[in-house]
């Protein structure tokens, strides 16, 4: 009898060495003459145990991890194929706590299924939200992703039906469905994610979102520097297409949705909305003032939903369960769940899937299993490189997009990264600044030219010429970045700044008591 | 990388500017297509480019050097980068990057004297969980430490 066993196909696998695993399996299989059938699935998302190598028994999958070329022979001889005991059986893939104690929504088929096999896709309810859009009148779908709750998981928390329910209504020749796949920031990783590991989500949300407006085209702007997703998703749109559930007259309904992937070129600032139409359009990546909003004039001047790739992927599964089953999950007006993303330094990196509402204690040592280092963890950026840095003090705040706005936090796209107590936070909040000033689009001045002074400044107060002075200075630049920057770009910069010399003040020279007027 | 013959470059690059003048927003998909060709976009190519869009030299020429991505300079036979974002400076980027220099003989954004090395820092390859993280001609690696670099630069110029 074959047996199936799984090998991942993410990035993150493959670069530990997860296509020599698989080529060590299929030749040891071979030279042990054991039929074998090698699928390439995407991550479970417990990157410290990657490459992480299931086997298909009757009991369910049984997981080995973290599995190197060299592991292969000795995995053989211990039976793996039935599931054997061996050094590095975790023994069912479902029970591994980590994986046990998410809630896998949007996430629910990463690392169970072949991410291109539109039959594996279907098998595990892939289209039936798609399905049943096609028989909903637009306003209807639309009204399913406004009760659900959803907001843009891109990091502005924007109500995506909101924008849906604009572009619906507005009147125009061709409409446009634009995904946001340029996930530049630092700690995050959901979208990669989804894109490699189940990308027909992906497809069927757009898709989706496309017949609920009136768009007949859907434009995914992936970044350059995630090769193995654009391939992926190609080949995922490919056999969307041919079956059927892409492109003219879909499944028979006579409602049509074309998709094209664009490779970005490198530029963070395009992971802005506006940014990225002008990029999409062949120009420079740079900020669009709005008004108009791009769900009037987007790209190309059309009206376009412009959203995120986890916003998107949400999409499939409320339409499938219904907007109630979605809205169930979360805290406040942060509904349903955030695909969190631990790493730096941390024990047990990877992503966690959870309704709003936990904590980042929670994250960082339930799940996280504490500093990869075994050293005390020092602060958490939360949000992106844009984020703040949270102390341990805010730890036990529910991570919910108000309560983390109410102490100057961002939840964002749920990128945490972890920083044990060897980093120099001045250095940190040095380096926010340095980031912004190298990607900074320059069209207004608060950033262009407010990034490359905070540099300066940061320098002055470490190296204490005239510190008290230099600290009051950076609190009135970080104030007019805030506050005049065009677009998140400059005016989230001084997030992680602030948070830096508010939280950690003595790492800039400075007394303890200024934390009070914080 | 891609050896090219250079006079065969303006002919091959206007071509490719040719086939996507057509798309809409088609510029950088075109100049993908040049320096997926050539290894990187020659500044003769930039009139070529132009005259097909019917845009401004310059205003292709800002559109090269706006992103990061794109080169007006051959790279080495080995693109290196290592990814200088948070998450891998938690885990010791600064160092690794520092080594880096050290073991190809460049500086970042420089090529080594011999041709067969370039480096670049990159702002995330997305492999935050276990970092730090490189790519080389894009292949990712990652939980790299200095000696696990050596041995995978090594394998890689072996194979390239």
């Amino acid at each position: 009898m074959t047996t199936t066993v799984y090998v991942p196909r993410d990035s993150a696998a493959l670069a530990v060495g997860a296509d020599r695993v698989a080529r060590q399996i299929a030749a040891e299989a071979l030279a042990r003459n054991l039929p074998v059938r090698i699928v390439r699935n995407g991550s479970r998302g417990l990157f410290w145990l990657e490459t992480l190598v299931e086997v298909q028994t009757p009991q369910g999958r049984v997981a080995y991890g973290p599995v190197t070329r060299a592991d292969v022979a000795g995995l053989f001889d211990a039976g793996f194929l039935g599931g054997g005991a061996h050094a590095l059986n975790q023994g069912l893939t479902e029970e591994i706590a980590y994986l046990k104690k998410q809630e896998r929504l949007t996430f629910a088929r990463m690392g169970v299924t072949d991410p291109v096999s539109v039959a594996d896709y279907e098998a595990h309810e892939g289209f039936a939200g798609l399905r049943r859009s096609l028989a909903m009148a637009p306003t209807d779908i639309v009204q399913q992703v406004l009760d659900s709750g959803l907001r843009g998981r891109g990091g502005a928390a924007f109500p995506a039906g909101i924008k849906w329910k604009t572009v619906l209504a507005a009147q125009a020749r061709q409409k446009y469905i634009v995904c946001n796949a340029d996930e530049g920031d630092s700690g995050t990783f959901s979208d990669r994610m989804t894109m490699e590991g189940d990308p027909l989500m992906l497809v069927e949300g757009m898709a989706i979102a496309g017949i609920a407006t009136g768009a007949t085209e859907g434009y995914i702007y992936v970044r350059s520097e995630y090769p193995h997703a654009i391939a992926t998703l190609n080949e995922a749109i490919r056999n969307a297409e041919q079956a059927g559930f892409l492109g003219d007259d879909i499944l028979g309904s006579g409602r049509s949705f074309r998709l094209i992937v664009r490779k970005a070129a490198g530029a963070y600032v395009c992971g802005e909305e506006t940014a990225l139409l002008e990029s999409l359009e062949g120009r420079r990546g740079i900020v669009r003032a709005k008004p108009p909003l791009p769900a009037l004039q987007g790209l190309f001047g059309q009206p376009t939903v412009i959203n995120n790739v986890i916003t998107l992927a949400s999409v499939p599964l409320i339409l499938a369960r219904g907007a109630d089953f979605y809205k169930h999950y979360g805290v406040g007006r942060s509904r349903g769940t955030l695909p969190f993303q631990l790493a730096g330094n941390i024990r047990h990196g990877g992503l966690v899937e959870k309704a709003f509402g936990l904590t980042l204690r929670e994250l960082l040592y339930d799940f996280g299993g504490g500093s990869a280092s075994g050293r005390p963890i020092k602060a958490v950026q939360v949000g992106g490189p844009l984020g703040a840095y949270v102390p341990e003090s805010q730890w036990d705040l529910p991570l919910d997009y108000e309560a983390y706005a109410a102490v100057g936090a961002v939840v964002g796209h749920g990128g945490i990264v972890v920083h044990d107590d060897t980093a120099d936070m001045s250095q940190l909040a040095r380096y926010a600044m340095e980031f912004c000033a190298i990607e900074s689009c320059g069209k207004c001045t608060p950033c262009r030219i407010g990034s490359t002074r905070g540099v300066e400044v940061i320098d002055k107060i470490t190296s204490n010429q005239n510190r008290p002075q230099q600290v009051i200075l950076l609190r009135d630049l970080c104030d007019t970045m805030l506050h005049g920057s065009l677009c998140a770009m400059g005016g989230m910069t001084p997030y992680p700044v602030l948070s830096a010399i508010n939280h950690y003040p003595e790492d800039f020279g400075i007394e303890a008591p200024d934390r009070a007027a914080a | 990388m891609t050896e090219t013959t250079h006079t065969a470059e303006p002919g091959i690059a206007a071509s490719i500017a040719a086939a996507h003048k057509d798309v809409p927003g088609g510029l950088l998909p075109a100049l993908h297509g040049i320096q997926d060709a050539l290894g990187y976009v020659p500044p003769d190519a930039v009139p070529l480019v132009a005259e097909q869009f019917n845009l401004s030299r310059a205003e292709v020429h800002g559109v090269v050097s706006y992103y990061h991505h794109f080169r007006s300079a051959p790279a080495g036979r080995l693109l290196v980068q290592v990814c200088r974002a948070e998450a891998c400076k938690a885990m010791g980027a600064d160092a690794l990057l520092a080594h880096a220099e050290q073991r190809l003989g460049c500086g970042v954004h420089g090529t080594s004297a011999d041709g067969q090395y370039s480096l670049e820092p990159v702002f995330c390859l997305g492999l935050c969980a276990s970092s730090p993280s490189i790519a080389i001609n894009d292949e990712v690696h990652a939980r790299i430490t200095p000696a696990l670099f050596d041995e995978i630069v090594e394998e890689a110029r072996q194979a390239s």
